[in-house]
C-alpha cells in the first residue's frame, strides 16, 4: 500500500487548500487535468523541495517559504505596471503578463510579424492539440522535479508562441511578466515558444514586480527548436522585493543541426532559483547556457541545470559569471549527462565567481554523467576575488577604486553576455549590469566619505 | 619634486624588509637613473612611489612637491602627477584599451576639477599619441594588454605617459622586450616629454637605454638603498665593472 507523507508545513496545506480551490477554474481539457493531478499528487508525496534533495541541496525552499501566500488573481494593470512598461525601451514583439495572465491589452498583438502565432496559455490549454500534454511536460530530467510539479499543478497562464517553419524574425520576441505588487502574492504561469524548422529568433523574458510587495513567482518556459533553427532566449530577473522568492525554470528541447543559447541576468532580485533542464531531440546541434548573476545583501542566486546528451554530436558549453558582495549567496549546479549512445559529444561547463567581500558565498558542483567512450567533456569552476594587481594598475592611471572594480567586474560579466547576437537586446543586459555596478560604485564612495 | 627620505620597506603579510633607509631626490627637470643588480629593491622602490598596497612602510618619507604622498591611494597619487611605467604591465581582460584610456583621462581630470574629455578630441589626442609611437589603431580596439607582445605592452605604456602627462614618470625596465627600433621611438617619446617641470627615474640594466635617453644623474642601488651616485659616466663605469664592488656578487 502507498504510503503518501502527508504535508507537513503551513505553506505546503496552503498550497494544497489552493489548489483544491482553484482547480475547477484552473483552465485545460481532460488531458490537461490530469496532468495537473499527477502533478499536484507527485508534489504531495514529497512537498516543496528542501536541502536533502540533492538538486535543491543549497535552496531550501521548504524554509524558505514558510506562508505561501494567495494566488493572485486577475490583471492589476496598476499605474506602476504601466509606468514600468513605458520604461522597459526593447523593441520587439511585446506580449505582457500582469500576476501571470496574459494582459491582451497591454500586449502589441498588431504587431505581431508574419509566421508567428500567439495565443495565451490559457486558450491553449482548452485547444485540441494532441501535443499539447507532451509539450507541456519537457525533457524527462525535469520530470521529477517538484517546483517544477507545482507550476504544473497551477500554471494558470502564459503565452504560446508558435514561429513557423524558416521564419526568421528581425526583433525579438519580448515576454514581460510584471508581477503588481501591491500585495504579497503567488503567482504561477507557463509559457512555451516552439520555433519551426529553419526558424530565427530571439526571444527575450523579463520577470520584475512593479510594487514593493514581496512575491512568490514561480514561472517556466518550454522552448522547442526545430531542426536547423537558431534560437536565443534571454531572461532578465530583477526589480524585485529582497523577500520575494521565485523558481523559474527552462524546458528546452532541441532539434537536429540547431543552435540554441539561453542566457539568464539575475540582480536586485531576492531569492532566485534558475533551472534549465535540456534535452537534444536531434544530431549536430549546439547548445549554450549562459548568465550573470550579481548579488549583494541577503540575496540568493540558483542556477541548476541538467543538459541531458541523449543523442551523438552534440555540443553544448555552460558559462556563469556571479559577482557576490553583502552576505549573499550563488549557486551553481551543472550535471551534464550523456547517454550510452551520444558519441562524439563535446561538453565544456564553467562557473566563476568573484566574492567581493568576507560573508559572500559560492557554491559550486559542477557533476558530468558521462555513459559514452567518444566524448570530450570538462568542467572548471573558481571563487575568486578580484585581482589586486589588475587594481591596482589601474589605480595607478587614475581610476578612483569604486572605478576600478566596476570597471574589471564589467569585464568579468561581459564575457557571458558576448555571444547575445541582437544588439538591442545585449545592450539593455549590459546597461543593467552597468546600473548594478554603478549603484554599487555610489554605495561605497558614501561609505568611504 | 621627488624627494624620498629614509625610506624602510617590508612586505606586508611576510617578514622581509626590502627597501632599507633609502634616500633619492628626482629634481624637475632631472633624470635620473637606477641600476643595480636583480633583487635589489628597484620594483619595489617603483610601487611604493605609485601606491602598491603589498608594502608597509616602516619609517621614512616620500614627498611630491612638499607634499606627502604615502598618504595618499594609488589613483590620488596618479591625480598629483605621478606615473609608473610597469616592469610588467597588467593584461585586463574584457576592457578595451580605448575604453580604459577615456576613463583614466578623465578620472585623472574629474581629480583635478576639469571638465570631461571630448570624445573627438579624445581620439585625435590618441590617434596622435600612437602614431609617434608606431601602435597600430587595431591594438587600441583590442582588450588592454591581453596578448600584446612584449613590446607591444611597453610601447603602450608610454602611450598612457604621453596621453597623461604627468610630472614624475617612473619608467622600471622599459628597455627590457624591445627591439632596437623600438627602443629608439620609445626612448624618442621619452625624450619628446623632458622638460623643466616633469622629473624621470629611469630603471634599467643596461647603458644602451641611456645612450639614447641620457641621464643627468645615476644611481646605484643595492640591498635596498642608493649606495653610489654620479653623473651619466657611471653607466658606463658599471657596464665594464658590474656591482662586484657594492656588495653583490658579481
Ligand atoms: N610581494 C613580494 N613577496 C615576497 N617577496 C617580494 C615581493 N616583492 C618583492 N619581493 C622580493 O624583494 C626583492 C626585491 O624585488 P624587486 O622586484 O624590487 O627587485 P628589482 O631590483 O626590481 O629586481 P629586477 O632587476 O630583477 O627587476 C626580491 O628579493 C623579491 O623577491
Ligand atoms: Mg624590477
Amino acid at each position: 500500500m502507498a504510503i503518501v507523507t502527508p504535508l507537513k508545513t503551513a505553506a505546503e496545506q496552503q498550497l494544497a487548500q489552493q489548489y483544491a480551490d482553484a482547480k475547477a477554474e484552473l483552465p485545460g481539457g481532460p488531458a490537461v487535468r490530469k496532468l495537473r493531478e499527477d502533478a499536484f499528487a507527485g508534489f504531495e508525496a514529497k512537498g516543496l523541495p528542501h536541502r536533502r534533495l540533492e538538486s535543491w541541496r543549497y535552496t531550501d525552499l521548504r524554509t524558505l517559504l514558510r506562508e505561501a501566500r494567495p494566488l493572485a488573481d486577475g490583471v492589476k494593470a496598476t499605474d506602476a505596471v504601466k509606468a514600468r512598461l513605458a520604461a522597459l525601451k526593447l523593441d520587439g514583439l511585446r506580449l505582457v503578463l500582469v500576476d501571470g495572465v496574459f494582459a491582451a491589452e497591454l500586449s502589441d498583438l498588431d504587431g505581431i510579424p508574419e509566421g508567428v502565432s500567439v495565443q495565451s496559455l490559457a486558450d491553449a490549454l482548452v485547444s485540441p492539440r494532441e501535443d499539447l500534454t507532451r509539450i507541456l511536460s519537457g525533457p524527462s530530467v525535469g520530470a521529477d522535479d517538484t517546483g517544477l510539479m507545482l507550476n504544473t499543478a497551477l500554471m494558470r497562464d502564459g503565452v504560446f508562441v508558435e514561429i513557423a517553419d524558416g521564419v526568421e524574425l528581425a526583433k525579438p520576441v519580448v515576454i514581460v511578466s510584471l508581477s503588481s505588487g501591491v500585495e504579497e502574492r503567488s503567482v504561477f504561469h507557463r509559457s512555451a515558444v516552439l520555433a519551426g524548422a529553419e526558424s530565427k529568433a530571439t526571444v527575450v523574458e523579463v520577470s520584475e514586480t512593479a510594487g514593493d510587495a514581496a512575491q512568490q513567482i514561480n514561472g517556466a518556459i518550454v522552448i522547442e527548436t526545430g531542426d536547423g533553427s537558431e534560437i536565443q532566449h534571454i531572461r532578465l530577473v530583477t526589480r524585485q522585493a529582497a523577500a520575494s522568492v521565485q523558481v523559474q525554470s527552462l524546458l528546452a528541447t532541441i532539434g537536429a543541426q540547431a543552435k540554441f543559447d539561453s542566457f539568464a541576468l539575475v540582480c536586485n532580485a531576492g531569492t532566485v532559483r534558475q533551472q534549465h533542464f535540456v534535452r537534444y531531440a536531434g544530431e549536430h546541434s549546439e547548445m549554450g547556457l549562459r548568465g550573470v548573476n550579481l548579488l549583494g545583501g541577503s540575496e540568493h542566486s540558483d542556477v541548476t541545470l541538467v543538459v541531458d546528451h541523449e543523442v551523438p554530436h552534440g555540443t553544448s558549453r555552460e558559462l556563469f559569471k556571479s559577482i557576490i558582495g553583502g552576505e549573499a549567496t550563488g549557486v551553481f549546479q551543472g550535471k551534464v549527462i550523456v547517454r550510452p549512445h551520444a558519441q562524439k559529444t563535446d561538453g565544456g561547463m564553467k562557473s566563476n565567481a568573484l566574492l567581493l567581500n568576507e560573508g559572500a558565498s559560492m557554491f559550486n558542483k559542477p557533476e558530468l554523467e558521462i555513459f559514452a567512450d567518444d566524448v570530450v567533456c570538462g568542467h572548471g569552476a573558481t571563487v575568486a576575488q578580484i585581482d589586486g594587481d589588475q587594481l591596482f594598475y589601474l589605480m595607478a592611471r587614475g581610476l578612483p577604486r569604486p572605478q576600478a572594480e566596476a570597471l574589471v567586474l564589467q569585464a568579468f560579466a561581459g564575457e557571458a553576455a558576448e555571444f547575445i547576437a541582437d544588439e538591442s537586446v545585449r545592450e539593455l543586459v549590459m546597461s543593467e549590469v552597468e546600473a548594478w555596478l554603478a549603484a554599487r560604485e555610489a554605495n561605497s564612495q558614501v561609505s568611504t566619505v | 619634486m621627488l624627494e624620498i627620505r629614509n625610506l624602510v620597506v617590508k612586505i606586508a603579510d611576510e617578514d622581509k624588509q626590502i627597501l632599507n633607509g633609502l634616500n633619492l631626490t628626482v629634481n624637475d627637470g632631472e633624470v635620473a637613473a637606477i641600476m643595480g643588480p636583480n633583487g635589489s629593491g628597484k620594483s619595489t622602490l617603483s610601487y611604493v612611489i605609485a601606491g602598491k598596497e603589498d608594502y608597509e612602510v616602516l619609517e621614512g618619507e616620500i614627498l611630491l612637491n612638499g607634499e606627502n604622498v604615502l598618504e595618499m591611494e594609488a589613483d590620488q597619487r596618479a591625480a598629483a602627477g605621478i606615473f609608473l611605467a610597469f616592469q610588467y604591465p597588467l593584461e585586463i581582460p574584457g576592457v578595451a584599451t580605448m575604453t580604459f584610456l577615456k576613463a583614466a583621462m578623465n578620472a585623472q581630470r574629474k581629480a583635478r576639477g576639469e571638465a570631461e574629455l571630448l570624445t573627438p578630441d579624445f581620439i585625435k589626442q590618441v590617434n596622435a599619441a600612437a602614431d609617434k609611437l608606431g601602435i597600430a589603431k587595431d591594438m587600441l580596439r583590442r582588450p588592454l594588454n591581453v596578448g600584446f607582445s612584449g613590446g607591444e605592452k611597453k610601447r603602450m605604456e608610454i602611450l598612457q605617459m604621453a596621453l597623461l602627462s604627468p610630472s614624475m614618470c617612473i619608467l622600471d625596465e622599459t628597455d627590457s622586450g624591445l627591439d632596437i627600433d623600438a627602443l629608439r621611438i620609445v626612448a624618442e617619446g621619452v625624450n619628446a616629454l623632458r622638460d623643466k617641470s616633469r622629473g624621470f627615474l629611469v630603471i634599467t640594466h643596461y647603458q644602451r637605454l641611456l645612450d639614447h635617453i641620457v641621464p643627468d644623474t645615476v644611481h646605484v642601488m643595492s640591498q635596498g638603498k642608493i649606495v653610489r651616485t654620479g653623473g651619466k659616466e657611471l653607466a658606463l663605469e658599471l657596464e665594464k665593472s658590474g656591482y662586484a664592488s657594492y656588495g653583490e656578487a658579481a
